[in-house]
């Protein structure tokens, strides 16, 4: 054997299942979930989805050992700190990727993501098509508020045409992202569109997406008060805008009427564009990994190993 | 072919030699099975309790292309591939061409006859034997299987040679065509025992290996790719993530193929990004998870590393180095990687850099980095490079049942939990992973922004020098553990070589060669690269010449990258660089070469090398 400073422990049967919950113990409240003073600005729409969420939690009864809040880089992201949990704030962009691996090695966490249009839609582009055609199971939420704030008013890929920020001050020029379309096309299995200032209507959202076994994606207006004040007024009945619901017509396993709605012009429908069953990316490893196993049955993890020994021989 | 002893050839019948060892090279085109040909030999060699070491050369075409592989078996130590080959067998007018520059005066060449030309004014250097092997392979299995069995037929025609075990040979030939058709391992036995009863006539001695010293127990035979990826399975690891470069690609489809039957699972990634954000991601989760690339993937992993290191979040990454920079040399090997492995990423991002020596060394090094990860909860770099991956070598089976271990997480409840507490003695604080309840009702956030030692974050100028430090004192802790390298060789004398990672068998060699001879040297092999060991400037002191002998370039200064860093750590002078970039392993007398040229030009006195 070869130089080696740390000792190798035989090995120990542990299976990674989290502890069941005590059947006496209560959800967890606002009070219990509630953690450092958010630092987004006063009026930011992101206050609205974070208490939301506390209600979505305290509504599910989840626990603590049941859940983990990741985010990436941007104003919303800051979202992990203000929540008493095991919480993950990682790098710009890439809070897809690193969730993915939470829920596909934790069956028994749910896993929230959270972030803004920045990290989700222009530095996450390539994560956000891929997480929703692999179908992974995770609640990804994006408070979508078209502009660079963290950075003080940049463009976003969902800014408008025309919108004047520090980096286009003529207006900006390249055609923004549709966010449920980009979502539609790679494959995501939940689309679903909300807005801040509709407080049942985001909780709503939330609980489905959370429900839904896959990539659930919920796309929500969250107004950035500082730098694109007044963005969602048309979308907001308070301010003289209209909140339109989607039809309740409409066919959500549907994809052609989906996308439809998804590109009607702003303040277009709010509620869930798309809603299919189709097994997940989790599923599908677990069922690679019953075959598998059920040919090495009743092996110990180094019989496993030693069989393929056995043929280098 | 050394000490070779010639028997007696009564009757005028081919003559009998006796060997220790040989290197037999057979050149052809990458998908004429020549790498089968070889990983028979090599196989049949650790199954015969020989030393072995192989080397190819593949092209980084899709498809064809020409190709190399080289086998040098012994029945004592084997540490590099051999520098002349003692048979070129040369399927083409190229491979004949290219390759009878490797093989010694003297040599024999097995060439096809259907496709090549010997040249008359190479006819009295070297011993040719020409056979129609193609049109002969052809006849033997019949005329649909076109160049198929040519492989076969060949391998036949060495065992002759080389009086190899024929029943060994034949049981590994029906393992590896077994399980298909039937008719295909028919196919081959033919094709082999024809290439094996060919007539030479008087044309080609025989040569016998000796017998080896024995080892007792198994041996088992696979390359550095194979060692490495099973290693991570024993040590305990059961996700990873990637996405597909050469010279790494074999490293995942081999935990994609196995991790399942553990229960675990290996994902191919949309990018090298995703790759290591999903396996850190698994990391945080509970166990120790892997990612990995070669060079271009490993720029890109970068940012993620980072986070790892400030959020204190395990992993292990591997490099599989090939040449650079950019897309570089995909096939070909480099040891150029070391600086990104050591400092790639932005701001002070300490982490632990292990270099495997050869195949043996893969298997227990991805154990190693997966127990320094998971107790200093750090990165850890494994660098591997393309010679070591794609080689094949022979070594005692480890004992599975002792070294596979369990990293599953604990789960069970803890009553507080600072997760960046700068109280303790090391720096080093065990984690409480996902899942777990937390009595206080205070749970951590993994950070990548500087934090407090609860991981709120912070600007504060105070807490941001407490955390740099801490996060540089808990690899201090581990520089303490790691072991001094022993010096190959005299503790004293004129030359002292140093090297690094799949290197080390060519240098000692280089060294005993010089050494028998009657020269002042000896060396040292580096495996813990960041941190590096301490002491090592005691080493030194013993000779007066320190010569990093690397494949990377010289740089502005004259030395590469392992040098750079002895020298920024000792400030000594005698530290100089023996380079190489050429895309191809060091050979032993290129080495030698290579020090005697470097004492000429010091203007010292170059009379002990």
């Amino acid at each position: 054997m070869s130089e080696t400073i740390t000792e190798s422990p035989l090995r120990v049967d542990v299976p990674v299942a989290a502890p069941p919950p005590d059947s006496g113990r209560k959800g967890l409240t606002k009070k219990e979930l509630a953690a450092d003073h958010p630092t987004w600005c006063p009026g930011c729409g992101d206050f609205s989805v974070l208490a939301l969420y506390f209600k979505l939690i305290e509504k599910s009864k989840l626990t603590h050992e049941q859940f983990v809040s990741v985010a990436g880089i941007g104003c919303s992201s800051r979202f992990p700190y203000f929540v008493q949990a095991h919480g993950v704030h990682f790098i710009h962009g890439r809070a897809l990727p690193f969730a993915s691996g939470i829920s596909l090695s934790r069956p028994d966490l749910h896993v929230f993501v959270f972030g803004g249009d920045g990290d989700a839609y222009s530095i996450g582009g390539n994560h956000f098509s891929h997480t929703a055609r692999k179908n992974v199971k995770l609640t990804y939420v994006v408070m979508d508020n078209w502009v660079y704030g963290l950075t003080k008013k940049q463009t976003s890929p969902t800014s408008p045409l025309g919108f004047k920020s520090k980096t286009d001050p003529w207006g900006a020029v390249d055609y923004p992202i549709n966010p449920m379309k980009q979502a539609i096309a790679a494959g995501a299995t939940f689309v679903a569109r909300t807005t801040s200032t509709n407080p049942n209507h985001v909780l709503a959202m939330m609980e489905a997406a959370m429900n839904h076994d896959g990539f659930g994606f919920v796309e929500c207006l969250s107004e950035c008060v500082e730098f694109y004040e007044g963005a969602f007024d048309a979308a907001n009945p308070r301010k003289g805008g209209m909140f339109k619901e989607v039809p309740k017509d409409h066919d959500a396993t549907d994809e052609q009427a989906a996308y439809q709605l998804a590109g009607t012009d702003f303040p277009g429908y709010f509620g869930i564009l798309y809603n299919i069953n189709k097994p997940t990316k989790n599923a599908k490893e677990a069922e690679i990994n019953r075959g598998m196993m059920e040919k090495v049955k009743g092996l110990k993890d180094w019989q496993i190993l030693q069989k393929n020994f056995d043929r280098m021989r | 072919m050394s000490d070779t002893m010639t028997a007696a050839s009564p009757g005028g019948a081919p003559k009998v030699s006796r060997i220790n060892e040989a290197v037999i090279r057979i050149a052809g085109n990458s998908q004429d099975g020549i790498q089968a040909i070889g990983g028979f030999l090599a196989r049949l060699a650790g199954r015969s309790e020989q030393e072995v070491m192989t080397f190819m050369t593949i092209p980084p075409t899709i498809s064809g292309g020409p190709s190399i592989f080289q086998v040098r078996i012994g029945s004592g130590e084997v540490l590099s591939a051999g520098d002349e080959a003692d048979v070129l067998l040369a399927l083409y007018q190229h491979s004949y061409e290219e390759h009878i520059g490797s093989l010694k005066k003297g040599g024999i060449v097995l060439f096809d006859a259907d496709h090549v030309e010997p040249k008359p004014e190479w006819q009295k250097d070297y011993h040719h034997v020409g056979i129609p092997i193609s049109t002969l392979a052809v006849e033997a299995i019949g005329g649909t299987a076109k160049d198929k069995g040519k492989n076969i037929y060949a391998l036949g025609l060495i065992a002759r040679t080389f009086d190899l075990n024929v029943p060994k040979l034949e049981k590994l030939i029906a393992e590896r065509f077994g399980g298909r058709d039937e008719s295909i391992v028919k196919n081959a036995l033919v094709a082999f025992h024809a290439g094996y009863s060919y007539d030479t006539g008087n044309l080609l001695e025989t040569f016998k290996f000796t017998e080896g010293p024995g080892k007792g127990g198994h041996q088992v035979v696979m390359n550095g790719n194979e060692a490495l990826g099973y290693g991570l399975i024993a040590a305990g690891v059961r996700f990873g993530a990637g996405y597909p470069i050469t010279p790494w690609t074999d490293v995942m489809e081999l935990l994609r193929r196995e991790l399942p039957k553990y229960g675990g699972s290996f994902i191919q990634c949309e990018d090298e990004i995703a790759s290591i954000s999903m396996a850190v991601g698994a990391s945080y989760a509970g166990r120790v998870a892997v990612t990995g690339s070669s060079g271009p993937g490993i720029s890109l992993k970068s940012e993620a590393l980072g986070w790892a290191v400030m959020a204190e979040v395990p992993l292990v990454i591997v490099d599989v180095q090939r040449g650079g920079p950019s897309t570089g040399l995909p096939t070909s090997v480099e040891q150029s990687d070391l600086n990104i492995a050591r400092f790639g990423s932005h701001g002070d991002s300490p982490r632990v850099v292990l270099a495997p020596a050869n195949v043996e060394d893969c298997f227990y090094t991805a154990i190693e980095a997966v127990n320094i990860a998971r107790k200093y909860n750090v990165p850890v770099f494994i660098l591997s490079d393309q010679a070591i991956a794609t080689r094949i070598e022979a070594f005692p089976e480890p004992n599975l049942e002792k070294v596979c271990q369990d990293i599953s997480p604990d789960l069970t409840m803890v009553p507080d939990f600072t997760p960046y507490d700068l109280s303790t003695p090391d720096g080093v604080v065990p984690r409480v992973v996902p899942g777990t309840r937390i009595a206080s009702g205070k749970y951590p956030v993994a950070t990548g922004l500087e934090h407090d030692e609860a991981g709120h974050p912070t600007g504060a100028p105070k807490m941001h020098q407490a955390m740099v430090a801490k996060r540089r004192k808990k690899l201090l802790a581990l520089q303490a553990t790691v072991p001094v390298p022993k010096v190959h060789g005299p503790p004293e004398g004129n030359v002292l070589l140093v090297g690094w990672g799949s290197t080390q068998g060519p240098i000692r060699e280089a060294v005993d060669r010089a050494r028998a001879a009657g020269d002042s040297i000896s060396s040292l092999h580096i495996k813990y690269l960041s941190p590096l060991p301490n002491r090592l400037d005691n080493i030194f002191s013993g000779f007066h010449h320190v010569f990093v002998v690397e494949m990377n370039d010289e740089g502005f200064y004259g030395y590469g990258q392992l040098a750079g860093m002895l020298r920024a750590r000792y400030c000594d002078p005698r530290i100089r660089g023996i380079n190489k970039t050429d895309g191809l392993t060091w050979k032993v007398k290129e080495i030698l070469a290579a020090v005697k040229l470097k004492l000429s030009s010091n203007g010292r006195a170059a009379k002990t090398v």
